[in-house]
């Protein structure tokens, strides 16, 4: 699946305030060389893709809470957690670039777990590529789908 | 500001208090900004009576980007070649994250970072590394 991704400087402003952090490289009235987007920032790709299952779309139903607890019948009993995340920058993101980014499934594996039963990881690999073609970021993700709750003693 | 090769070695280390009394309404804040609305970080109600949590608590990758910040301020900006964690335990409404970059290797103008968060109680929630280049 490719997704393609406008980097704008209010969004790396507001994703910049998200994660607390005041440096002026993240905010076009202070940059003085001009912004780039901090470290984690292409992560939020998850705004481009038409399909993303976490965003609630108009006239479907959400599984997070309305009149009920949850707006499914059955609700994802633990649902899936994030496991890893691992980034590898080959130059940093600008505003103005229009990124075009891959996202292919990696490998499987699973793994009996004390605190939450039996755990499935995915990965998950997205490269990210610049309106020139040039790869500019490589992203690898590993996500865990619990059995349970994930024990909180 | 970028590192200088010359001025540091293994064993050095940088911390930062990225976030103190992380709060519900960042955690919203993230969503609105990284897109991922899943109602565990959000929404009290589905989390703690459908999902089964005690509260709704943070996305790994606002765990993530708050250890970011703590790394660029340490080796400035557009610096980072690589940078990886794995997510160790949640973090919930009203912790308090600090995050240590500890250096491992210096060489070719190149750092390696062990880099660490761990909240309140001394339990770490994130652990990886990272990879930024320098000056001479």
């Amino acid at each position: 699946m490719a997704i393609t991704f406008p980097v704008e400087a209010s969004h790396i402003l507001m994703f910049a305030r998200a994660v607390g952090d005041p440096n002026p490289v993240y905010n076009p009235a202070s940059a003085p060389g001009g912004v780039i987007a901090p470290p984690t920032f292409g992560q939020a790709v998850a705004q481009f893709d038409p399909e993303y299952h976490l965003r609630p779309k108009p006239g479907q139903p959400w599984f997070g809470s309305g009149k009920t607890p949850s707006g499914v019948d059955k609700a994802p009993s633990a649902g899936g957690l994030h496991a890893e995340q691992h980034f590898e920058y080959l130059r940093p993101l600008r505003p103005g670039d229009v990124l075009t980014v891959e996202i292919k499934p990696g490998a499987t594996w699973e793994k009996e777990s004390k605190r939450a039963g039996k755990l499935t990881f995915r990965e998950r690999i997205a490269e990210y590529r610049d309106q020139t073609g040039e790869l500019v970021l490589i992203a690898r993700g590993v996500g865990v789908t619990t059995e349970r709750p994930v024990d909180q003693g | 500001m970028a590192l200088s090769a010359s001025r540091i070695k293994p064993g050095d280390t940088h911390s930062e208090t990225v976030v103190s009394n992380l709060t519900r309404t960042q955690i919203v804040q993230y969503a609105g900004a990284s897109g991922d609305y899943n109602p565990i970080h959000t929404d009290e109600v589905y989390t703690t009576k459908a999902a089964g949590y005690p509260s709704v608590f943070a996305h790994g990758m606002l765990t993530m980007g708050l250890t970011g910040k703590m790394l660029t301020n340490y080796v400035g900006d557009g610096r980072l070649l690589k940078f990886g964690v794995r997510f160790t335990n949640q973090v919930w409404p009203g912790d308090t994250l600090v995050a240590t970059a500890t250096v491992t290797e210096v060489a070719d103008l190149v750092v390696k970072l062990d880099v660490v968060t761990t909240n309140q109680d001394g339990k770490d929630v994130v652990r990886g590394s990272a990879e930024a280049r320098i000056d001479p």
